[in-house]
């Protein structure tokens, strides 16, 4: 099985995103630090893995989130984006 | 919703065989509040020795519903699928959290959508979060022009197939189109290819109709969709795409 098809969308990380943020990460628009692109996170291209996941850009590849889940901490590298704008109240 | 999500205890109080592979399971949350369609839960199981697995299953009830259905579909390979859909009886509880997820979602309540048409494509079990969408829209006697374009493998493996006919069948601003990938009926005189290029040019809204696109399914699937309809003229931000991988369970 090749990376495409462990592919998710940013959607199904929203359960692991709602551990550390108390608000609906799926709709935040994060800006891309690679192409300045704007997208929702659950438009974002998601890579789990074992410990956590990996959330890229679908246009240009860039890691914009990465989380480690790992002896009772998070991990969570987001040099990869440049902004991320959350609404406090999406209903 | 700016609040954490907590495991909750479901109990399940009814199990429906949908297709051969397919069960749908009835819950009843004494702590769920309400949903948006489209959106997810997170289940977890864990093992007497402490190892647990979790995935993600899309809500396939409206919000208007008493009790929340998840449709699951036995994947061989699964962690979490196979104790699910052959398990799993009558009283049995499930640990679960949501609902997950505002991206993925189609409100039919007035000014929570602008009325553009529907145009909803699903692969298998990615139909789940669109039936919730179809449900709620009857719910509420929405009347935004829909179509769903459903790929399953053979007849007997379309689910919710009696209900689909019915809710299309008294109601005319909602059109199903089938296609039957591996094994048709005889005499049918529908779709029988994979998703392609050609047949959504034929069944989607025109791009001038402003329409917005759900697509749920396998990776591939989504992705062709997704790809086609841009290129015949979607925007980006009007597909919305729910990827379950090749072994969501």
């Amino acid at each position: 099985m090749n990376d495409n098809n462990l592919r998710l969308d940013g959607n199904a990380a929203g359960g692991l995103l709602n551990e550390m943020f108390p608000f609906e990460m799926t709709a935040a628009e994060a800006t891309c630090g690679g192409c300045a692109k704007i997208r929702p996170i659950g438009e974002l291209m998601l890579y789990g893995h074992e410990m956590g996941a990996i959330l890229r850009c679908a246009g240009c590849d860039t890691a914009l989130i990465r989380i480690t889940h790992i002896r009772g901490c998070y991990w969570l590298d987001l040099s990869g984006m440049s902004c991320l704008r959350i609404a406090a109240d999406i209903h | 919703m700016a609040q954490q999500l907590r495991w909750q205890l479901g109990t399940v109080v009814e199990v429906r065989q949908e297709t051969p592979s397919v069960k749908s399971l009835i819950l009843d949350l004494p702590d769920w509040t309400t949903h948006l369609p489209g959106q997810h839960v997170d289940v977890r199981l864990t093992s007497e020795d402490g190892y647990q697995a979790q995935r993600s299953y899309s809500i396939a009830s409206p919000p208007e519903d008493k009790y929340l259905m998840l449709t699951v579909e036995r994947l061989e390979e699964g962690e979490v699928s196979p104790y699910l859909v052959d398990e799993l009886r009558v009283g049995d509880q499930i640990e679960l959290r949501g609902p997950i997820g505002g991206y993925f979602v189609w409100d039919a309540r007035e000014g929570k959508n602008d009325g553009s048409p529907l145009f909803l494509v699903a692969g298998g079990s990615g139909i789940a979060p669109l039936m919730a969408m179809i449900r709620h829209r009857a719910n509420t006697h929405s009347k935004v022009p829909t179509k769903l374009l459903y790929s399953s493998r053979s007849y007997d493996d379309v689910i919710y197939r009696e209900e689909l006919d019915r809710i299309s069948g008294n109601d005319s601003s909602i059109q199903v189109i089938h296609t039957l990938t591996r094994q048709q009926p005889q005499n049918w005189m529908r779709y029988n290819r994979r998703i392609d290029l050609a047949m959504l040019a034929e069944t989607a809204w025109q791009p001038a109709e402003k329409p917005i696109a759900f697509t749920c399914g396998p990776t591939e699937l989504v992705e062709t969709v997704a790809n086609h309809l841009l290129q015949l003229g979607y925007k980006q931000e009007c597909i919305k795409t729910e990827r379950f991988g090749p072994t969501g369970g």
